[in-house]
């Protein structure tokens, strides 16, 4: 058979055999097709759909980045008159605006992302390993307690968001009826940039947990319950147990959760934009958000806009890949 | 070895029900205060995931202004809401199209992923490292970047309007997470299985088709769930790219709030009936949950 075998350790990516005379481009071309092409034919539609509508308006996503399109001098059809694209090409004008601070408003919004972003993921995480460790005991009711608890994760999240806005609405919201019962003060929850800003987080935190509930509710159940018993035989206090059996365990699913959550907490249009609607001083602004009211309301700015997203996305990339880095020795 | 995890909480009640009967107390057992704190804090927990949504149920059985006066909902029962949002808006219209365009990103997002998934899984080709990478970089593009040049892309390929057109752009966003997950649940799958089917003579897309996929039905459920999920609460992509007669829920029920005055009793009603179809898929495949999410979760 010519096709990938399943065995073969990695033929053709690290174990190249030295002693064979290397073999003409034509043939290694033509050897590695027979080899993979049953791979490469199962993963095409998925490379195929990527390349086309993810990386192929990234290209052009990157190209509007250099320009200056806006709304007044990209091509258009107006009746049956069509008028050409006027922007022209220039360069690396619209990064240094962004990047040197000149458009002014860069830093401010980068600042409450990541503040955002931090806030919403440790917490998120934090009630999620809670939630999945009291889960993950036995209980009564435990499919009950699990159904209720992943319930914001099934209803759709606009839904979620249309919920929250309902509640917390300052003149006949319930929200804040219950924290006046609890002896807190009622606040006017969609008006200041300050309460705005707690309550994106809060309503963001009960869309997120379930997820991390979930995740680390499998990766507690991973761990073999004989390190637990082993851990117990040694003497290990309930917290000793936590921090030497429970954490490492649950490495391999915190850092892929916890890496997931922060792409897509620091990428989250949604919640943001749903939940406080045009009524925003700007001062809510994610990154994503500012970007996505670039492009689409007043003057169109699609150069800028595209420029906010690569440089989002660059960010993100490097966060990655440090992360990533940063944890391959310790889970060596 | 994970899909026999669902039968330990049964299992385990069972046999801890028969140490307490003996009156001492084992391993896991736990003294009545805190079994009453752990009760206390699940219950905490579960009004607030669960309160908000039972408000807007309960808001919906109302009157159209019941938001404003939650008090008066319980002397006015009734179905008003639903049967103006049934009845006279294009809720039903919007509804039919939403299934489409979720149905068939489900179907296609679980059978692409589901063997790109398994070649990453399973064979080493060149280029398999990078697309894993790859997968992880795409849930970074931020849409707002992609949402102008996707919208010329499918103008330019008339496929703007069309179902089509809207299920391969959530694809794009379902796929890479889909293919990585269930990469990473293919890999818990023991390899002998494939190496039996290859003997029996099956072609390795066999093998994936007969064997893996049956094996791997908790995490294609989850897969599932999420593509699903994905299609059926997308707002900002729909909104853009669809007319009034092809517009999902997602967008249509905007146009509820954005009238000049909110409409917060048919919007609530809306809300109900969009969430019971994404309730009961999440309640056919939460079973699998655990088990699927976090198979793919750990290996990743």
């Amino acid at each position: 058979m010519t096709t990938a075998t399943m065995d073969e350790p990695a033929p053709g990516t690290a174990a190249r055999p030295p002693r064979e005379p290397r073999p003409g481009l034509m043939t290694s071309i033509r050897r590695s097709w027979d080899r993979h092409w049953y791979a490469w034919a199962m993963v095409a539609p998925v490379v195929i759909v990527l390349a086309v509508l993810v990386f192929y308006p990234l290209g052009y996503g990157t190209y509007l980045s250099l320009t200056n399109a806006n709304e007044t001098n990209v091509a258009k059809n107006i009746g049956p008159v069509h008028i050409g694209a006027t922007y022209h090409w220039v360069g690396l004008h619209n990064y240094w605006q962004v990047l040197s601070g000149k458009d002014g408003d860069f830093y401010p919004r980068f600042e409450w992302t990541v503040v955002w972003t931090v806030c919403c993921v440790a917490v998120t995480y934090a009630i999620g390993l809670a939630m999945a460790m009291l889960l993950n005991r036995r209980v009564k009711f435990r499919l009950f307690y699990r159904l209720c608890l992943i319930l914001p994760w099934a209803v759709p999240a606009f839904i979620g968001v249309f919920a929250w806005r309902l509640m917390l609405n300052s003149q006949y919201g319930v929200f804040n009826d219950i924290i006046t019962s609890f002896g807190l003060p009622a606040q006017d929850w969609l008006g200041t940039p300050l309460s705005q800003k707690i309550a994106v987080i809060m309503v963001n935190i009960w869309v997120g947990v379930p997820f991390m509930m979930v995740a680390l509710l499998g990766g507690l159940q991973s761990i073999p319950g004989e390190l637990y018993e082993a851990a117990e035989m040694d003497g290990a206090s309930p917290l000793q147990r936590f921090t030497n059996v429970t954490v490492p365990g649950l490495r391999p699913v915190t850092s892929t959760v916890v890496l997931l959550s922060t792409v897509w907490t620091f990428n989250m249009f949604a919640i943001i934009y749903l939940l406080l609607g045009n009524n925003t001083t700007g001062d809510t602004d994610i990154l994503v958000t500012y970007a996505y009211e670039k492009a689409f309301t007043g003057v169109s700015d699609y150069s800028g806009a595209a420029t906010y997203g690569i440089v989002i996305l660059l960010i993100l990339v490097a966060f990655s890949t440090f992360y990533r880095r940063q944890l391959k020795p310790e889970q060596a | 070895m994970s899909a026999t995890t669902h039968s330990g909480p049964a299992a385990t009640t069972t046999s801890s029900r028969g140490t307490a009967a003996e009156r001492h107390r084992g391993r896991g057992e736990r003294s009545r205060g805190a079994s009453i704190a752990l009760h206390a804090a699940l219950i905490t927990a579960s009004a607030i995931a669960v309160f908000p949504v039972l408000w807007i149920l309960f808001i919906s059985l109302g009157p159209s202004t019941s938001w404003q006066q939650p008090h008066e909902v319980l002397k006015h029962l009734g179905l008003a809401n639903y049967r103006f949002v049934l009845l006279h808006t294009s809720f039903p219209k919007w509804f039919l199209n939403s299934v489409i365009v979720a149905g068939a990103t489900t179907v296609l997002g679980v059978l692409i992923s589901a063997s790109a998934g398994y070649a990453i899984s399973r064979m080493r080709f060149p280029g398999h490292k990078s697309l894993m990478w790859t997968f992880l970089v795409t849930q970074m593009f931020p849409m707002a970047v992609l949402i102008v040049p996707l919208y010329n892309l499918l103008a330019q390929l008339d496929l703007i309007d069309t179902y089509l057109g809207l299920v391969l752009v959530y694809c794009t966003i379902a796929v890479p997470f889909c293919a990585w997950m269930l990469k990473g649940y293919f890999d818990t799958i023991p390899r002998d299985i494939d190496e039996a089917g290859r003997v029996d003579g099956l072609t390795p897309f066999g093998t994936f088709w007969r064997l893996i996929v049956p094996l791997a039905r908790p995490g294609l459920a989850v897969t599932a769930f999420y593509s699903f999920l994905t299609a059926w609460g997308e707002v900002a992509y729909s909104a853009q790219f669809m007319g009034r007669d092809h517009s999902t829920l997602a967008a249509g029920i905007r146009t509820f709030a954005s009238d000049q005055r909110a409409d917060w009793g048919s919007m609530t009603a809306a809300s109900v009936l969009i969430a019971i179809p994404a309730t009961i898929v999440f309640l056919l495949v939460q079973r699998h949950l655990v088990t699927g999410l976090t198979a793919g979760g750990t290996k990743g």
